[in-house]
This record gives structure tokens, C-alpha cells and sequence, in this order.
């Protein structure tokens, strides 16, 4: 294998390794302040595309992927407050199936408005023949647009629960629910708005990989796989170990494809989940005595 | 005979009742939906008893009923005649596990006959279903849920993906399964009445099977699992074997129902392990009370039948979604129990919550 080659398939893998990685914080993001997996990450995502290509003939780019964005995120918002918000001591089974019927719902409801048609955004700057040469590889500049909004999505999500107040207090209540709100927190309006972050993060996702892999109303389900994979493998909670899952994850596809047909791509990343899950539950990033404190 | 025998005599009146019914009002097409019904039945009656009374979700068991069914399209459509002088070939023709007959194309074909690719595929769905459900069911609630359905979309994939699968087309052509007595089971007009006998004397069976094994001792064992695991481990339940045991009997349904699908309708297609398929099993359960096998037969009869005549048209997905989050919002205990029904049931001690109150420890925590 020529080092151009490798090149190309580490700047691919790492693109969709990206995008695996958003979805997996958004999963994270969830559970860190619930304690429930959302089967509709994925959906979130093939909204948040679907939604900028319809908008984008009526207004420039950059204001369709905003719109988009708000959009899914009061989508996220309704979705939490009609079937999660108000039950009383939800039983982890019944949010589980909560959390598909949302996702078999959003899925359907893309399928209506639009159709089955696949779609994708205009490229970001160019257009699909455009490319940039690194290391004698050709990349398209859409590629650079995943890396940098990804990239720039995890700094702004580390500074903002690190550093403000609401950040803080949604961190309290994955601590410990009530102690969180024995000090004042709004443990509801936490859950809702972790719905939100997680939302409009799968639509931002959703809209730069869209010129790349497309979008269409059944590519919600793989990425929530995928993106699940990735949060397991780098600890459930835990978003720099997702961001190093994802990579890795994105770069072993890419390289698969060279060894064996496309059509099987998709199984490498669940057998990876399945084998974790089935060995090393925490994640491969957590030390072990971490682990033992949660429940799987 | 007891009171408890009561209910399945009614189940087979019922059946009888509708036969003639349809007879006299000539609306025999009615049978071929309720045929389809009964075997999608028999899956959801396996999945019925490891989420209600072992308390194990699974969206893995679309997958086990595309692997009984494509194992017996396979075995039934694989032309062994360019093989005959292979040893194995030559072995099973001699032992009258063959069939020969000539196709609807007019090709002299040698197959092996639907008993032997029935057994196949009960024992691969068994020994698959154990290998992952070693490690699996060590996992609960969402871990428990998303692996299984990696497990089912690994195996739609692999269908997907595979030449000799027929890749999205599916394999067809499938024979009939003869069954003693002359009958085939198949998709023909001619065969429907017997078909429909035979269907519905397999889920009585198997109903009366499941029905015996929730009230013994590996049924007792099962609920206090569903209710409290710590405590039935406490008690001396081997919670893992009982949890496995179920995972692969339920598994084994799924393979069945699979195996007589693909012969009623002469084929099977990718689409049977889709992800869609899996959650419609378990939304089944779910409007069918969770723990409650009569339940679960009722709701899997009713939204199957209205679902194969085409009564939710191109919302027919849509449909399932809703009913899923409807009754868990409003009614997770099942909708029969929610209405008063449930006092009218007789093994009301025995059925388990839906939900028991272990909820506490749901409230799983992760690190910031």
C-alpha cells in the first residue's frame, strides 16, 4: 500500500470517525444526566441534514445549517417533554422502548415529509470535484469542515460544562440527582436540556457530513450504532475517550475496505461493540476499579 | 380436565369458529393473513417469556427468525443433483432425506427434504443464540438492548451482503413443506384450510407448552429473576443458566416461526431481520401486557392481521411506533390490565409486574 493511500484512508477514516464521535457525546451527554441511552441520537443527525437541505434553497448556507440546528434542538425538546419529562419513576425497560418508538417515529416522519430519495447538502466551499493535495493525497475541503466543527463542538461542550454555571449543574445532576437538587438545581429542566445539547449536536453533525456521506431517512440507525459503539469503547460518560473511540473506529473502517467488500463495512464496527460489551463493558480508556462502580 | 385447560379449548373453538365463518361468508383470503399472523405469533410467544418473565429485552429476535427462515430457503432450494456422487449427497439420498421432483421451470431438482433443514435450523438458531447469549445476557437494560440489536443487524448485513443469500432479493422459490398425511404446507389456495389447522394446532402446542413451563419450578425461578435478581440469586436461582435457557427456547421459536414463513410464502427476504421487524416483536409484547402469554397471542393476532391486510397503509411502520410509546406512556402494564381485565384472568398471583420496583438501581451514573 503506497503512503498516499494510507494518507487517503486515515483522512477518510478520521472523517467519519468524527462524526462517530459527535454522536457518541450525544449519547453521553444523555446519559450523563439521565442515566438512559437515547436510540434516537442517530435520528437527530439524519434530521438535522434533512432539515438544511430543505431549508437551503430559500436562504444562504450557513443560516440553513443555524436553522437546522434550532430546528432538531426544539424537536429534541418536545420529544423529552411529551414522553419523558412527565413519568414518574420511569422503569429503564419502558424508557428504552420510550426511546425507539421516538426514533422509529422521527424515522417515519422524514420518510412522509420528504421521501426516500437520497440527499445531500451543497459542498461547503467548492464543489464535489474539488480537492486539496496533502502528502500527495487528494482530500475534498468538506473534510476539513467535519474536522474543524467536530473539533470545535468538543472544545465549546468541554468549556461549557467546565466552566459556566449551567454546565455545572447539569454535571451535579449526574453526580448525584438529589443532592443536585437539594441545592437549588432544576433537575427536570437538566433532563430537558441535555435533550437539547444532544440534539442540536447530532444536527450539526449531520449537516457537514452531509455533502460527504449523504443523507437519506434511514441513515439514522447505523450512526446510533455506530455512535454507541464508540461511547462504549470509549467509556459510557467519558467524552475525550468517545473522541479517541471514534477515531479509531473511523480509521479501522476505512482500512477495512481495503480488505474485505464494502457491503460488510458495517459489521466490523458492531462486532467491535459486541466484543467489548461482551469483555471490557467500561470502555477500553476507563481504568477498571472506575468501572466497577456502574451497573451494566 | 381442570379449569386451567379452559382457555386453550376456547383458542381452538375460536379457531374452528373462524374457519366455518369464513367459509360461509366466502372470505377465505382472511385465513392467509391469519396464517401469517400465527407464525409471526410464535415468535413473539418465545419473546414474550424472556422480556415479561425474565425481564430480558432483546431486539435481536427479527435476526433468529431470518436465520430459521433463510436456513430452510437454502436447504430446500439447493439443488443437489450436480453433487449426486458426493459422499454426503449420496448419504442422505439413501437414508430418504431427499427430495426429487421437477420445478416449475421444468428442471429435474434433488433437494433435501424441509425435516432436515427444520431440525438444521432449530439447531443453528439453538447453538447461535447460546454463543451470544453467553456473553450478552451477562449485560442489562440498554447494554442488554443494544447488543442484541448489533446481533440483528449483523445478521441483516450479512444477508444483505451475500451472493448466495440472494443479497436484497432474498431467496425464493422455496417448496412446500410436506407434512405426513399427503398436505403441504405452502402459500397455495388449495392448501389454505389445512394450512391454517396446521399453523394454529402448532401455536396451541406450543402455547400449552409455554403455559406448563411458566407455572414450574423454571417458571417460578424465571419470575423471581424478573422481580428481583439479587434476591432469586440469594435464593439459590441460578439466574444466569435460567436467563440463558430462555434466551436460546425463545431464540428457537423465532427459527421456527422463520422456517414456516419462508415455505408459506415461498421465500424469505433481508428485510425479515430488519431492525423495524425487531422492535415491531417487541412492541407486540408490550401492548400484550409484558408477562402475559394470552395477552401477547391477542395483541400479536390483532395488529399482525391488521398490519398484513394492509389497514395502517404506508404508515404500517408509523403505527408500530406510536402503539409502542402509547402504551408504555400510558398503560405499561399492558392495556388488558390497565382496562380491569386483568382480574379475569386466573393466574393472577402468579403473573409477574410488568415493572417490578427495583428502579432504584436504574439510576445508572457515569463520570463528567
Amino acid at each position: 500500500m503506497s503512503s498516499e493511500l494510507i494518507i487517503q484512508y486515515i483522512l477518510s477514516g478520521v472523517t467519519s470517525g468524527s462524526v462517530y464521535a459527535i454522536v457518541a457525546i450525544g449519547f453521553n451527554i444523555i446519559y450523563n444526566t439521565t442515566g438512559i441511552i437515547n436510540f434516537a441520537q442517530g435520528e437527530f443527525v439524519m434530521l438535522g441534514g434533512m432539515i438544511a437541505i430543505s431549508l437551503v434553497p430559500f436562504m444562504p448556507l450557513p443560516m440553513a445549517v443555524a436553522l437546522a440546528v434550532v430546528i432538531t434542538a426544539a424537536v429534541g425538546a418536545l420529544a423529552q417533554i411529551a414522553f419523558i419529562r412527565w413519568l414518574k419513576r420511569p422503569h429503564v425497560l419502558q424508557l428504552i422502548i420510550i426511546t425507539i418508538g421516538l426514533s422509529i417515529l422521527l424515522r417515519e416522519a422524514a420518510l412522509h415529509i420528504w421521501d426516500e430519495k437520497v440527499r445531500s447538502l451543497p459542498y461547503f466551499t467548492g464543489t464535489v470535484v474539488t480537492s486539496v493535495r496533502i502528502f500527495g493525497a487528494y482530500v475534498s475541503p468538506q473534510v476539513f469542515w467535519v474536522l474543524g466543527v467536530c473539533g470545535a463542538a468538543v472544545v465549546l461542550l468541554s468549556l461549557f460544562f467546565g466552566r459556566t454555571l449551567i454546565g455545572q449543574a447539569m454535571r451535579a445532576c449526574s453526580a448525584d440527582p438529589l443532592a443536585a437538587t437539594l441545592c437549588g438545581i432544576n433537575q427536570k429542566n437538566m433532563v430537558t436540556l441535555s435533550f437539547v445539547i444532544s440534539a442540536a449536536l447530532g444536527a450539526l453533525a449531520g449537516c457537514v457530513v452531509s455533502p460527504i456521506t449523504q443523507t437519506h431517512y434511514e441513515c439514522g440507525t447505523p450512526l446510533a450504532i455506530k455512535g454507541f459503539t464508540v461511547a462504549i469503547v470509549g467509556g459510557l460518560g467519558n467524552s475525550t475517550g468517545a473522541v479517541a473511540a471514534g477515531l479509531l473506529l473511523g480509521i479501522i473502517e476505512a482500512f477495512s475496505i481495503s480488505i474485505m467488500p464494502m457491503a460488510y463495512k458495517d459489521i466490523i464496527a458492531i462486532s467491535i461493540l459486541l466484543a467489548v460489551l461482551s469483555y471490557r463493558p467500561t470502555g477500553l480508556f476507563v481504568r477498571r476499579e472506575v468501572g466497577a462502580l456502574k451497573e451494566f | 380436565m381442570s379449569r386451567e385447560w379452559v382457555p386453550f379449548g376456547a383458542l381452538a373453538a375460536t379457531v374452528i369458529l373462524i374457519q366455518l365463518v369464513t367459509m360461509f361468508t366466502n372470505t377465505q383470503y382472511y385465513l392467509t393473513q391469519l396464517i401469517m399472523a400465527a407464525l409471526y405469533s410464535i415468535v413473539v410467544i418465545g419473546l414474550c417469556l424472556l422480556m415479561g418473565y425474565a425481564g430480558q429485552i432483546s431486539l435481536g429476535h427479527a435476526g433468529f427468525f431470518a436465520i430459521g427462515g433463510y436456513t430452510a430457503a437454502v436447504g430446500t432450494t439447493l439443488n443437489l443433483l450436480p453433487h449426486r456422487d458426493h459422499v454426503l449427497v449420496r448419504m442422505a439420498e439413501r437414508a430418504g432425506l431427499t427430495i426429487q421432483t421437477t420445478n416449475s421451470w421444468g428442471v429435474d431438482i434433488l433437494y433435501f427434504s424441509p425435516w432436515i433443514t427444520l431440525l438444521a435450523a432449530l439447531l443453528l438458531s439453538g447453538v447461535i443464540s447460546l454463543l451470544i447469549g453467553i456473553p450478552v445476557l451477562r449485560l442489562r437494560g440498554h447494554y442488554l438492548a443494544m447488543a442484541t440489536l448489533g446481533f440483528g443487524a449483523i445478521i441483516y448485513y450479512i444477508l444483505l451482503g451475500s451472493r448466495f443469500l440472494g443479497e436484497a432479493d432474498g431467496i425464493y422459490d422455496v417448496p412446500g413443506f410436506g407434512l405426513p398425511g399427503g398436505f403441504t404446507f405452502d402459500g397455495a389456495r388449495n392448501n389454505r384450510v389445512l394450512s391454517y389447522y396446521f399453523v394454529w394446532a402448532l401455536v396451541i402446542g406450543l402455547m400449552v407448552l409455554m403455559h406448563n413451563l411458566v407455572n414450574s419450578r423454571p417458571g417460578r425461578a424465571l419470575r423471581a429473576i424478573h422481580g428481583n435478581e439479587p434476591a432469586a440469586m440469594a435464593m439459590g436461582v441460578d439466574t444466569a443458566r435460567y436467563k440463558l435457557s430462555l434466551f436460546v427456547l425463545s431464540a428457537v421459536c423465532a427459527a421456527l416461526g422463520g422456517v414456516f414463513m419462508a415455505h408459506y410464502n415461498g421465500g424469505m427476504g433481508p428485510t425479515e431481520a430488519g431492525t423495524l421487524k425487531a422492535v415491531r416483536y417487541v412492541a407486540i409484547v408490550a401492548v400484550g401486557g409484558m408477562a402475559s402469554l394470552w395477552g401477547t397471542l391477542g395483541a400479536s393476532v390483532v395488529l399482525n392481521f391488521l398490519s398484513l391486510r394492509g389497514y395502517f397503509g404506508s404508515l404500517d411502520d408509523a403505527v408500530f411506533g406510536v402503539v409502542l410509546i402509547t402504551v408504555m406512556l400510558v398503560a405499561p402494564d399492558g392495556i388488558l390490565r390497565r382496562l380491569g381485565m386483568y382480574t379475569l384472568r386466573r393466574n393472577r398471583d402468579t403473573a409477574p409486574d410488568a415493572f417490578p420496583v427495583s428502579a432504584e438501581k436504574q439510576v445508572q451514573r457515569g463520570t463528567a
